[in-house]
């Protein structure tokens, strides 16, 4: 199978992505490209066979349901685009 | 001095032949002449170094050095460490300055190692060639027509044009031990959960690993002790007691079982590549070693099947890169959605898109079944084939890639050709195991070539003991480019 334009933009949303019109083509092509490596895959059977996880097949640990953090807010958001107030500013989502 | 070991350095800085800041001052000095000219580091921080080198000798002063307290150690930058630019060679984190440390930088800095600077890096470690860094591709110190490898390439050609006697390093499809073998240094990637993930900018979580390179096995080994361990703040680390990684160097190698896994030496091979892993292993039968012929009959699979898992796993870690909290954010938008396509669309780059791209399309509705699933059945059946692969041999030797360093520009073109060159590499972190790259010769166009030694789970010390023994009836790890 092969991805058509509006495959392409789909997944591009889908991966919040901006990917302008010019640069469709191109990157449809290429994806396209892995996909038909990835294809080989399905040439193998794999009935029966437990898919694998975690090498050691080991689940996860739980903890107990202690404050091990310090409270270190200021230091976090002096990376951050723009905060305020000690709050993380976006363009507004609800009018 | 700039040629010496991590063992020698030690003995230097114990025997006060030499100080933390004297050496650090000399690797500096190195970095500025040379760095210009290979790009292997992205960030260097002369008053940060020495700082912590004046700290390193306070410490020796006061009768609390350990072993590798005052050596210098040149940091991939994948590796979050609080005060400096953790980009992991993407413009999306150019203005990144970490709040806080990694546990393998906590656990360098708890054993008094001094950060000489932030290794280059393909982005977000993506890549076999280096030619993905925002900051630009690293150059092979053996020749800079030729790529170092990737994704650490920065830390490979670093600790080969001695610019750094041991570099950090991550491995997720290849990724310490392609590079180590262009550039002809000694590099260890543990078993999957041996060394923390915690703070390492997480690309595949379930195949990630944390490493080191150097000149010498036994370098490695002593950086294993240091880096290795449990984390509770990493979900997948493994609670097991600490052990010491040189304990069997010195072993003799006689008996041991070396498997050859015929897929590795079939079509695909270059001649003077399987010329001089055939001549690796006549050395090892020299030292008592019996070589047994074994089968991977599903390494061929290992690419379709990395190439879902990574990405998918990727499109995942990578949402967080979303213009909000930190990283890139664009400049105008009208809204949140046009924000973050903007952001991202801006702060990637190609390859990484390409891959956010196809893992997000794989795990899409409808997709799941066909393809992560289908690759993580594919995942058991190469691990069941190590499985019985071992029960025959002690370790697995075999090339590292399938030719020696191709040059800059020959497949950044092509993403596939650049996928196909991971074949001998990608099948150990689908099985989790630990593996080895150590400069095994030269090519026919003189650039280096490593031996691979992949080991079963929790055998690191037994290859490193493969590796040390190679090393003490041979030379080429020691062999360094002329700059």
């Amino acid at each position: 199978m092969s991805l058509t334009h509006q495959d392409v933009a789909r997944i591009a949303r889908l991966s919040r992505i901006a990917v302008t019109d010019a640069e469709i083509e191109a990157v449809g092509s290429q994806l396209n490209n892995i996909l038909g490596l990835i294809e080989q895959m399905q040439a193998v059977n794999t009935d029966g066979i437990e898919p694998m996880a975690h090498p050691q097949d080991v689940s996860l640990r739980l903890r107990e349901d202690a404050v091990t953090e310090p409270n270190r807010r200021d230091a976090c958001q002096a990376v951050a685009p723009q905060v305020e107030k000690g709050l993380f500013l976006v363009p507004k989502v609800i009018e | 001095m700039i040629n010496a070991t991590l063992k020698q350095l030690s003995q230097q800085l114990t025997a006060g032949q030499v100080s933390a800041v004297e050496l650090a001052t000399a690797y500096l000095d190195r970095i500025d002449a040379l760095n210009p000219a290979l790009n292997a580091f992205i960030t260097v921080d002369r008053d940060k170094t020495l700082a912590e080198a004046l700290a390193a000798d306070a410490r020796r002063a006061a009768g609390q050095a350990g072993l590798l307290t005052g050596v210098p150690i040149a940091h991939k930058d994948i590796f979050c460490q609080q005060g400096w630019k953790t980009s992991c060679g993407s413009k999306m984190l150019d203005n990144f300055i970490s709040p806080y440390s990694a546990h393998v930088i906590e656990q360098c800095q708890a054993a008094g190692l001094v950060t000489l600077g932030r290794a280059n890096m393909d982005e977000f470690a993506m890549g076999s060639s280096n030619e993905n860094s925002f900051y630009g591709a690293v150059k092979n110190p053996w020749d800079v027509n030729a790529i170092p490898g990737g994704s650490s390439g920065g830390s490979a050609a670093a600790v080969a044009a001695r610019l750094a006697p041991v570099a950090t390093a991550t491995d997720t499809g290849g990724s310490i031990r392609q590079p180590a073998s262009h550039c002809g240094v000694t590099g260890i990637k543990p078993t999957y959960g041996v060394v923390s993930r915690f703070g390492m900018v997480a690309y595949a979580s379930s195949l990630d690993q944390g490493g080191v390179m150097a000149q010498t096995a036994e370098d490695c080994a002593l950086m294993l002790n240091v880096m290795a361990g449990f984390d509770e703040r990493d979900s997948t680390s493994l609670e097991r007691t600490c052990e010491d990684y040189t304990r069997d160097l010195a072993q003799p190698l006689a008996g041991l079982r070396v498997g050859l896994p015929r897929e590795y030496f079939a079509d695909g091979l270059a001649g003077d590549v399987g010329r001089i892993i055939d001549n690796a292993v006549a050395e090892l039968k020299k030292l008592g070693a019996e070589v047994v012929e074994v089968s991977l009959p599903n390494t061929q699979l290992s690419i379709p099947a990395y190439y879902v898992i990574a990405p998918a796993e990727a499109s995942a870690n990578l949402s967080r890169f979303d213009g909000v909290r930190y990283g890139h954010r664009a400049d105008e938008y009208k809204d949140l959605v046009e924000m973050y396509e903007k952001s991202r669309a801006e702060g990637f780059g190609s390859e990484v898109k390409r891959r956010i791209m196809v893992g997000t399309y794989v795990l899409s509705h409808g997709y799941y079944d066909a393809y992560y699933i289908k690759a993580q059945k594919i995942r058991r059946l190469i691990a069941n084939d190590f499985a019985a692969a071992f029960a025959g041999c002690d370790v697995i030797l075999g090339p590292v890639a399938p030719t020696a360093a191709f040059n800059l520009g020959e497949k950044s073109g092509d993403p596939v050709q650049m996928y196909l060159s991971d074949i001998y590499t990608l099948s150990v972190n689908l099985a989790g195991l630990p593996a080895m790259s150590v400069p095994a010769g030269f090519a026919d166009n003189g650039r280096p070539v490593g031996l691979q030694i992949i080991g079963n789970y929790f055998g690191e010390a037994k290859m490193l003991n493969v590796a040390h023994q190679f090393q003490q009836v041979t030379d080429w790890h020691s062999k360094a480019p002329a700059l």
